[in-house]
């Protein structure tokens, strides 16, 4: 079975006046199907309001299924007895890294979620020093959370979901509010555990430029899953992602404008690295 | 007109343990009509900046002169300022608070002592020209979408008939689309209205595609100031600074040293397909 399996999941957002009579109803899952497997880096681009967040909130029931099913860890999530052993399984990363800092000292908002669980003591710090280490932010323990930069508090942040180790980590926009240090310092840091750790990483982003590195990559639009693919395979149907109000990395966008204008670069164009290996060997 | 910053220094928490010295020594020179970039990594002093150009913030030392007078003078109308100088903060759909748009985007005006009737229409016209279609005008902001959001908060400091437009990250946290529709009604307002427009950035590739003159900001100094090629130029100084140049420019640079006679100074990807078509059709020939 893989890690997370959703099937004709359904997400409704009811609206209701004050005598409980239902004013209107947004559907933002409309039968989506998920397969992650362990260990996988699967990323979810859509538009603002596509339902890559709902989606996101169900994979550690945040938010209950609606409809269909949705089982994570070989758990399913509409039974209300897996709830603690799932959000133990899954762990989520938001946006604002300011949301999700507690504590005054670094250390100490790492070790919150462990200790909030009952992790002895010892224990407990074993794995601070453990994600910590794992994010690159070790030397910054004993700090203050707010004299760091963006994409260090998000680097705790993540280091904070760590600890509690999960099997699969879920990021929601983590690199929206951050300058492009502090994304690449996040990204780098997202990357170095999947690749080393194993951990399965769902990864939502407005930026294409984050998902070139991904396994898999699900297109949303309107509650639906629209594509899914491999990134060279969605990044090569440029006209599709647009009408889905997305865009495609900048380079692979020149190495198209370049193919639509005569030059025989191959589709799909991730990398900086490509494209100039294409060109050098046309030239 | 013009905007003229002299040897600006602004510290935060003064003589406390906390103390930051955020703008050090900044000149400038802010002409009518330019639309000007301004990026830096977080800290760098960005926001201190803009708050001075509307007298959110007063300089610790050092004079800001709009139109020629110095606004940090005691009879200088600040108030006045603040409508001549619009600023449109980050989120700044956060602060919506009418229960309609359109009641929201007259709050400007009427602030500003407008009558009722002048206020609904500068928020008329404001609202047009943010392109919300009207069916949202008299919904509750909170039942826009995130870009429509955007365009109803900068609508309500259009209302207020700015001369100078300043947007700090007005794209974060927006799909694609959504970034192209947000920087393209304000390249519509800079070049249809003259407006002088400066905007905050962390994405080098839009810089790059929409202004005319970029500031880099490091440390609370001006580090760099040009045009974007001319800035871009610098790319192994800016990544020593936490920022980088725009993936074409580095792809030009990449294709130079294998032997392809590409534009160095591209920043735009039409720049870089023009340079890259001309390079490969001069070996033809």
């Amino acid at each position: 079975m893989n890690f997370i399996e959703a099937r004709k999941l359904v997400h409704e957002y009811i609206r209701r006046d004050e005598e409980d009579n239902v004013e209107s109803i947004l559907t933002a899952l409309d039968g989506v199907d998920l397969d992650v497997k362990q260990g996988e880096f699967v990323a979810v681009l859509g538009h603002n309001g596509s339902g890559k967040s709902t989606l996101a909130k169900h994979l550690n029931v945040l938010l209950a299924p609606g409809g269909g099913t949705l089982w994570v860890d070989g758990k399913d999530a509409e039974d209300a007895d897996n709830l603690w052993a799932i959000r133990q399984s899954t762990g989520m990363v938001f946006q604002n890294p300011d949301n999700q800092i507690i504590a005054s000292v670094v250390e100490e908002d790492v070790g919150f979620g462990p200790e909030n669980i009952g992790v002895p003591t010892a224990e407990i710090l074993k794995r601070v020093e453990k994600s910590l280490k794992s994010v690159g932010m070790i030397q910054y323990r004993e700090h203050s959370p707010n004299r760091l930069s963006g994409g260090q508090k998000q680097r705790v942040a993540i280091a904070g979901v760590m600890a509690m180790e999960p099997k699969c980590i879920v990021l929601d926009e983590p690199t929206a509010m951050l300058d492009p240090n502090g994304r690449r310092e996040v990204l780098e840091a997202v990357e170095q555990l999947n690749r080393e750790k194993g951990m399965t990483v769902i990864l939502i982003t407005h930026y294409m430029e984050e998902v070139t590195g991904a396994d898999r990559v699900y297109v949303m639009d309107n509650g639906k899953v629209v594509m899914q693919g491999t990134p060279r395979a969605i990044f090569s149907q440029v006209d599709t992602l647009k009408s889905y109000r997305l865009d495609v990395p900048q380079i692979t966008l020149l190495a198209y404008e370049l193919r639509k204008a005569g030059l025989a670069i191959p589709e799909g164009i991730l990398t900086r690295q490509e494209l100039v290996e294409a060109l050098c060997r046309l030239y | 007109m013009s905007i003229i910053l002299d040897k600006v220094n602004y510290v935060y928490s003064e003589k406390t343990a906390y103390e930051i010295h955020a703008l050090k020594d900044v000149s400038l020179k802010i002409s009518d009509g330019e639309f000007i970039g301004i990026i830096g990594h977080t800290g760098s002093g960005k926001s201190t900046l803009i708050q001075h150009l509307n007298g959110l913030v007063r300089a610790s030392s050092g004079g800001i002169y709009y139109n020629g007078e110095d606004i940090g003078d005691d009879d200088f109308n600040r108030k006045e300022l603040r409508s001549k100088v619009g600023l449109v903060f980050q989120y700044p759909e956060h602060q919506l608070f009418e229960t309609t748009v359109f009641a929201d985007v007259c709050f400007g005006p009427k602030n500003q002592g407008h009558s009722r009737k002048q206020s609904e229409l500068k928020a008329f016209t404001a609202l047009r020209s943010v392109g919300l279609p009207e069916d949202y005008w008299y919904r509750s902001p909170f039942e826009l979408s995130g870009g429509q959001k955007r365009r109803a908060a900068i609508a309500g400091v259009l209302a207020m008939e700015p001369e100078v437009l300043i947007l700090d990250e007005p794209t974060a946290g927006l799909d694609p689309k959504g970034r192209d529709e947000i920087l393209g009604l304000v390249a519509g307002l800079h070049k249809e209205r003259r407006m002088t427009v400066i905007l905050v950035s962390h994405s080098m590739e839009d810089v790059a595609k929409y202004v005319g003159r970029l500031i880099v900001m490091n440390r609370g100094s001006v580090m760099y100031d040009g045009t974007p090629a001319e800035v871009f130029a610098h790319y192994q100084e800016l990544e020593a600074v936490g920022l980088a140049a725009p993936q074409v420019t580095y792809l030009m640079h990449e294709l130079r040293g294998r032997g392809i006679p590409a534009n160095g100074t591209a920043t735009t990807l039409e720049e870089a397909k023009q340079s890259i078509l001309q390079a490969f059709s001069e070996k033809c020939r």
